[in-house]
């Protein structure tokens, strides 16, 4: 294998890893921390695409042409708005009632995961939208004849990054952080120590949704939203979160990046479905082999 | 379970009995007796998820594994018979040239039937016993079953040649030379149904009242304690799970018999989560509760779909949300608290009748 095709390879994977992370983290956060298995996930990734989908037909009607250049920059903080109050409506008006009866959460989350399918059905009808790429955007970046790393990519790549960082300060860095981890640690402990556990159930949960609002809306880039986007992306981004081993985002991205880049080399020996079959079924082995994950903490339950 | 339930179990599962065989097959046109027949296929898996889920508190999110596993191997016999001596009409147009070495055996109707029966069991305990031996939990084993349903669809959808990709398997008339498209065969088809629905919830309620059955319970409330009294609970648990899917697969082959074909839209995620659904809205703790959930979902489905295209999925949507919410013990549950309502205020108003008399 030559040099640039190794590069290429290696591109593609951590383009891949990117969009593995963006799915997963806001999933990461509401499973991993919370306990809670929030099947409508990929619904609330929906929900930032079409949230993208509206900013960009309202920025094309009624403001100047030049915005569209950077509308995207309005559309990702409206995504993360509409699904951050989604994500406290729901967990305010569902999921608080569920808490300690996991499976239930899995069941309810799914019921509403079909009601906002058939709402997005409803209101933007059943064909794929996809929003205009900013000229910016288009093209790719050739180092070399050989080379080609297609631009929105690296745009998402770089935003994936100022993403992971963020989310990285807010539970690791502040006080709200610190609140979060002590109620999820030992939630009477904490409610005993002062800390308003019931508020902090709703933010961390609309700020899982919160995360994959922006998700949606970065996959607006590469890819065109219909109804039943949703449902394509919760699987995959449910088994990122469980190999990586929940209660650790560091392990999330780890896992990640891990089943990101044995995807792109399986692919290019293989047909998709079988690179897809064989990753599936690796996963189902390691965690055989590591029920908490590959890259658990070892901690004393 | 208590003789009170019991009791309300069998009574039920009677009355289901006599509307399933002697009302249905003559109220019924023989389309509505088909679709009858097609829910009813979905009701052996809701028994098994009734025991798995209900009982023992393992959620699988990958019953339509073993549902597919027993349809495809019916459907792999009958499409031999009906395309020999040549072959399946799908591998000649992906030219495959030689029939795959793992389709040989379900050139014997015998052979398929063992197959039906053993192998979707055999698998299933093989893997449940080993993830049940590592202590993979409740959460995550839905998870790893949603993978491997997952994973199932894929794989028959990429092997077009040999699986027929995700068209399926179609097109066959004949099951050893007796036909059973038209509308008498598929009536005998569904009166065979119901017997063997019959059978599995009898075998089911025993299981559920047996000692097997209180052990489950105690599982699913404190595994380690049960663990600690000196039972295999990783054994008990993958047993269990093996007969649910051996019910799955039964009713796969049925639904293969009734409806002409099987497809991976019947085996992939969201169909296994939807036999959840059947489970929970009927009772998650009752076998006839499944029996009715199964129907009366398919039956909302089928109506709902063809008046209201729009809010089927709404439907079904709150369906999930109230069953969770409100009724976790699903319509059996409602029942059940109804009955014991009434005997209360029979048993309430005796002495009432005593003071005044006095």
């Amino acid at each position: 294998m030559s040099f640039d095709i190794a590069v290429m390879q290696a591109f593609n994977g951590i383009s891949l890893f990117t969009i593995l992370l963006l799915m997963s983290l806001g999933l990461a956060i509401v499973f991993g921390l919370m306990g809670v298995i929030n099947m409508a996930h990929g619904e609330l990734m929906a929900m930032g695409a079409y949230a993208t989908y509206l900013t960009a037909k309202l920025c094309e009607h009624w403001l100047p042409d030049w915005w569209m250049a950077v509308y995207l920059f309005i559309a990702i903080p409206v995504a993360f708005a509409v699904t951050f109050v989604a994500g406290y409506a729901i967990e305010r008006g569902l999921i608080r009632f569920l808490y300690n009866r996991p499976l239930d959460t899995l069941l309810a989350t799914w019921g509403l995961s079909l009601i906002l399918q058939q709402a997005y059905r409803s209101i933007f009808g059943a064909q794929e939208v996809s929003v205009p790429l900013p000229g910016w955007l288009a093209g790719a970046w050739e180092p070399t004849t050989a080379l080609q790393f297609p631009l929105n990519r690296l745009f998402i790549i770089v935003l994936t990054a100022v993403v992971a960082v963020a989310v990285y300060g807010l539970l690791y860095r502040m006080r709200w952080g610190l609140e979060v981890r002590a109620v999820m640690q030992n939630r009477l402990m904490g409610s005993a120590v002062g800390v308003n556990t019931a508020s902090v159930d709703a933010m961390t949960f609309a700020l899982g949704a919160g995360l994959a609002g922006i998700a949606g809306s970065v996959f607006t880039m590469v890819g065109s939203t219909n109804p039943g986007t949703g449902q394509l992306y919760i699987v995959d981004a449910f088994i990122v979160v469980v190999f990586g081993g929940v209660q650790n985002l560091l392990g999330t991205a780890m896992s990640g990046f891990t089943l990101a880049e044995a995807q792109t080399v399986l692919e290019s020996v293989m047909s998709g479905s079988m690179a897809r079959v064989s990753i599936l079924l690796l996963v189902i082995v390691v965690l055989y082999f590591r029920p908490q994950g590959l890259f658990a903490l070892r901690a004393r339950g | 379970m208590g003789a009170q339930k019991l009791k309300l179990e069998v009574a039920s599962g009677l009355l289901v009995w006599v509307l399933l065989l002697g009302v249905a097959p003559w109220a019924l046109d023989p389309f509505r007796l088909n679709l009858m027949a097609k829910y009813l296929a979905f009701a052996f898996v809701a028994i098994g998820i009734v025991l798995t889920w209900g009982y023992g508190g393992i959620l699988s999110l990958g019953q339509g594994i073993f549902f597919g596993l027993g349809g495809y191997m019916l459907a792999m016999c009958l499409k031999l018979e009906a395309s020999a001596p040549e072959l399946p009409d799908f591998m000649v147009w992906s030219s495959v040239e030689q029939l795959p070495l793992w389709w040989e055996p379900f050139r014997h109707f015998g052979w398929t039937l063992l197959g039906i029966a053993v192998l979707p069991a055999a698998l299933a305990y093989l893997f449940s016993y080993a993830v049940f031996k590592k202590r993979v939990s409740g959460v995550y084993f839905a998870i790893v079953t949603l993978a491997l349903a997952l994973t199932l669809t894929v794989l028959i959808v990429g092997q077009q040649g040999d699986t027929g990709g995700a068209n399926g398997i179609t097109d066959f008339r004949t099951l050893m030379q007796m036909p059973i498209v038209g509308d008498g065969p598929q009536r005998t088809l569904y009166c065979i149904e119901v017997l063997v629905l019959e059978a599995v919830m009898g075998i089911a309620l025993f299981v559920a009242r047996s000692r097997l059955g209180k052990v489950l319970v105690a599982i699913s409330n404190q595994e380690g304690r049960v663990r600690f009294s000196g039972y295999n609970t990783a054994h008990i648990k993958a047993s269990v799970f093996a007969l649910a899917a051996f019910f799955s697969a039964l009713g796969g082959a049925f639904y293969t018999l009734q409806v002409g074909m099987i497809a991976p839209s019947v085996l992939g995620v969201v169909a296994s989560v939807e036999m959840v659904i059947f489970a929970a809205v009927g009772g998650r703790m009752s076998v006839v509760g499944a029996v009715i959930g199964a129907v009366l979902v398919g039956f909302l489905r089928s109506y709902l779909s063809e008046t209201f295209p729009e809010i089927w999925l709404y439907f079904l949507g709150a369906l999930f949300l109230i069953a969770v919410l409100v009724l976790p013990n699903g319509l059996f549950g409602l029942l059940e608290r109804c009955v014991l309502l009434l005997k209360r205020k029979r048993a309430a108003s005796i002495p009432v009748q005593e003071d005044v008399r006095a």
